[in-house]
């Protein structure tokens, strides 16, 4: 198991996660449905995560990991606000498109 | 066998799964993916010699937060096509931005110095040592993170109740 961190560089991960955040943006960009534009926003703090521990353990730093668990916990607490949120906007307008949702917006 | 394939593999596995997220039109489909995403990016923790975090993601992503998708899927009724198309325009519109801020990622850490790989075992993702630095140097955000999801619980229940006087 530990011969992996001997042949990636760190970089690599820097790529991935980077690649991972841009699908994620991509998703929030191009798609209607709150919920999956909700999905899009947790695989980009996935991105995020991964990418702290990855130079925890590189560094040797606990500190890293120690944040991963607490952006765990603040993204537990987002979820369940933010589909409440969605239940009740659903149940007024009968649908969960952000286009539909523009009183807002001037 | 290569050493770096674990690493090759998960990662694969991991982008096409991001992208069938994006791209899949059901949204039950969506949530199956992004699933499957999580377990991969569990798959890299474990990797990186991050067990303790690898249980929390598995248990708190695959096992809570998911469901909690799936079931308010489920609430809603949304296992059909109700997304009209958006413009070929728009798609691609979003699809360079993506592309653009990959590039500027990416270009921006090109040139940094690169961390020398690790010799020896590194042994701080493990439980104990992970529990010494929550429990000690970083107790007073831990115990505020239990403050904020009694708040987070509390408000998600308020905001679900039928109607609020």
């Amino acid at each position: 198991m530990n011969s992996i961190l001997q042949v990636i560089p760190l970089n690599y991960y820097v790529a991935l996660a980077a690649i991972l955040f841009s699908i994620g943006v991509m998703g929030v960009m191009f798609r209607r449905n709150a919920i999956i534009v909700f999905m899009c926003i947790e695989l980009m703090l996935n991105a995020v995560n991964m990418l702290l521990t990855a130079f925890s353990t590189y560094h040797g730093d606990a500190s890293g990991q120690v944040m991963v668990f607490f952006i765990m916990a603040v993204a537990a607490a987002e979820v369940a606000v933010g589909l409440a949120i969605l239940v009740m906007i659903y149940n007024n307008i009968r649908t969960v498109d952000i286009n539909e949702l523009n009183k807002l917006k001037w | 066998m290569n050493p770096s394939l674990p690493f090759f593999v998960l990662a694969t596995l991991s982008v096409f799964s991001a992208l069938m997220v994006v791209l899949s039109r059901k949204p039950v489909h969506s949530v199956l993916y992004l699933i499957f995403c999580f377990f991969t990016i569990g798959g890299h923790y474990l990797l990186l010699n991050a067990q303790f975090l690898f249980a929390v993601h598995i248990i708190v992503y695959a096992g809570a937060i998911m469901v909690l998708f799936l079931f308010t899927l489920m609430f809603i009724n949304m296992n059909k096509e109700l997304e009209p198309h958006k413009s070929n325009l728009l798609k691609g519109a979003a699809t360079i931005a993506a592309g653009c801020l990959l590039l500027v990622l990416v270009a921006a850490t090109k040139g940094a110095e690169t961390l020398p790989a690790i010799s020896k075992t590194s042994d701080i993702g493990t439980v104990s040592n992970l529990g010494k630095a929550l429990y000690g140097q970083y107790l007073l955000p831990f115990e505020l993170i239990s403050i904020l999801l009694l708040t987070a619980m509390v408000g998600a229940v308020m905001l679900g109740k039928k109607d609020v006087e």
